[in-house]
């Protein structure tokens, strides 16, 4: 780790941004000959909401599943708590701690709301396969004392009222609380969040808002989100990496991004069109 | 009372008690196709495999002893020791737990994402193997399995109804026993599902790969664990139905029978399996004493299908299944 990290500065709010807990280094990823992320760097400090923009089709959500183990770069290094981390299957990066979200939903719609943030907690859970089966030892307590966890999550997205209904039946802004609760349950280290705003009216958009910013608060959880709507995103995030065609093009603070002219061509239109 | 009453009630009674050995088979399958999708077609031979096991190493008989015999010009086959049932039923749960170890590394995380047919064929192709793997291990002769269950008429019940109706009702031992073993097997399998972690984790990756991989679960932990928990329900199956008939190979065609009961009661539902069974033994076993005589008997190999053909008609999706919507 190099002398930046141990950097901690506080930010106008009063909260903390710590040393760098994540960098990619020279990613690049491929799909046959298509080039989606191209040479491209950046670092997630502790503790900072961390934003990754671009228009549609930059290689921003190929970047997240680079982070969450979905993907797996064909070049560049992926540094994680000071270690280099080596190809990981998606399970064992989210049982090292960072926890994720999806565009599209990945709830367990079959279970209740309670179950669901439940299945969050799986790595916090440590007893065995037979202590389970057999309901012995450990396992009840460990139950009970992560069942206490998941209903203080619950009461703090505000999804009490619906603990125990199947989430099939909940409307799309409310899913994406859950699957943020459920994500949160795992306690990360990072909590990389997939286009939370996505799909979602104004009002919805401002309570999800208000949730990434209370959860930021409240916990200290380093997130990183991925957004195309930008005026969300400014207001939301401590740093912005902006993404087009799989490149860098920007990496800054929001008013450093927004006053960049290559990230304002990328999305005036102006250099492509 | 009227005396084809009193026949009828000890042929329901002796129904229910066929019915639930049908509907452990059927837990067997419904465990596999709810966590992973597949319609595992060698269940009746796991449970034929897991009997052949449990014999075997009881008996102490040498595996493979007719190939070994063969190639080394040896005549060995048994190694001359009588191995505690209960330290061989613990052994064949081992060697089931291999079992689902090995298939799922060899066979189907290979297939992941695959259609559900190629995942049917492939266990089409695996009962088939399963069940020539068991005769060069184990030999095809029909063999006795006795691992202490208590067997015969129960003189109890019989005393009870003589009482009542002048009549005593055959019921037999084995059948009560694996009724109580077949209630806590669905209590124990439920409770596991819904309270435990890794039941939890199973019914996760059942609804979500995607989601299940990002919350730390380890797909190809949770099948080889399910295949496992079915190779245990087999080897129950296996016990109850050895013990009954004998081990021999016809016994992997009771898995038939397991087809009708899933209709009934829904490919997804462990509670259905059971209600399933039971149906499914109470009424071909009184349609046979009922109807039976009137066209000749033999009712009882053709009823189940019947009844199944029926409900598909009507309720495709059995009694508990999961609704099936389609969305337009």
């Amino acid at each position: 780790m190099n002398d930046m990290s141990a950097e901690t500065t506080v930010t106008a709010d009063g909260r903390k941004i710590g040393g760098v807990v994540m960098e990619m280094k020279n990613i690049t990823l491929r799909f046959g000959g298509v080039v989606a992320i191209k040479d491209i760097s950046f670092d997630i400090r502790e503790g900072e909401i961390r934003a990754i923009i671009g228009p549609n089709g930059a290689g921003k959500s190929s970047m997240l599943n680079v982070i969450s183990g979905f993907y797996h770069p064909q070049e560049g290094e992926v540094w994680y708590k000071g270690q280099k981390r080596p190809p990981m299957k998606p399970y064992q990066v989210a049982q090292q701690g960072i926890a994720r979200t999806f565009q599209n939903i990945a709830l367990f719609e079959g279970m209740s709301v309670l179950d669901n943030v439940m299945t969050g907690r799986i790595r916090q859970m440590k007893t065995g396969l037979l202590a389970q089966a057999l309901w012995k030892g450990r396992a009840e307590a460990e139950e009970v004392e992560n069942r206490a966890a998941v209903e203080k999550i619950i009461d703090f997205l505000e999804i009490q009222h619906i603990r125990k209904t199947p989430v099939s039946r909940l409307p799309y802004g409310l899913k994406k609380r859950v699957e943020l609760a459920r994500a949160l349950a795992a306690e990360p280290s990072i909590l990389l969040l997939d286009e939370p705003m996505a799909g979602m009216n104004v009002e919805e958009k401002e309570d999800m808002s208000r949730f990434i910013l209370d959860v930021n608060d409240e916990f200290g959880t380093t997130i990183a989100l991925i957004e195309h709507d930008m005026g969300v995103v400014m207001d939301l995030s401590d740093r912005v990496v902006v993404m087009d065609y799989g490149k860098k093009i920007g990496d800054g603070t929001p008013d450093e991004v927004r006053s960049n002219q290559a990230v304002i061509d990328a999305y005036l239109g102006v250099a492509h069109d | 009372m009227p005396d084809s009453v009193i026949f009828g009630m000890e042929v329901f009674l002796n129904g229910l008690m066929a019915g639930v050995l049908y509907a452990l088979v059927a837990l067997g399958f419904v465990l596999i196709y709810k966590a992973s999708g597949i319609f595992n077609y060698a269940q009746g031979v796991m449970a034929l495999f897991a009997a052949l096991t449990l014999v075997g190493i009881m008996e102490g008989q040498v595996p493979f002893s007719h190939l070994i015999n063969a190639v080394l010009g040896t005549q060995v086959h048994h190694f001359g020791w009588h191995v505690p049932a209960l330290l061989a039923v613990a052994l064949t749960v081992v060697v089931m737990i291999a079992l689902a170890w090995i298939v799922n590394k060899l066979i189907f995380r290979h297939l992941v994402g695959q259609e559900p047919i190629i995942l049917f064929m492939a266990t089409i192709g695996l009962a088939y193997f399963l069940e020539g793997f068991g005769d060069v291990m184990w030999g095809a002769d029909i063999k006795k399995l006795d691992v202490g269950l208590p067997q015969g008429m129960n003189s109890a019940i019989d005393d009870v109804t003589f009482g009542i109706f002048g009549y005593g009702f055959f019921i037999d031992n084995l059948d009560i026993v694996a009724t109580l073993v077949a209630a806590l097997l669905v209590a124990g399998l439920v409770a596991f599902a819904q309270y435990s972690k890794h039941g939890r984790a199973m019914r996760a990756v059942a609804d979500d790969h995607q989601a299940a991989l990002s919350v730390g679960i380890s797909l190809n932990f949770i099948w080889v664990m399910v295949w496992s928990l079915a190779g245990f329900v087999a080897l129950v199956a296996g016990i109850m139905w050895g013990t009954k008939m004998g081990v021999q190979f016809s016994l992997s065609l009771i898995a038939l029978k397991a087809l009708p009961v899933l209709m009934l009661g829904g490919f997804t539902s462990i509670p259905g399996a059971i209600v399933g069974g039971l149906i499914i033994g109470v009424g071909e076993k009184m349609f046979e004493f009922a109807i039976g005589p009137l066209v000749g008997g033999a009712t009882e190999n053709w009823f189940a299908y019947m009844l199944a053909l029926i409900f598909l008609v009507f309720r495709p999706q059995g009694l508990f299944g999961e609704k099936i919507i389609e969305r337009v």
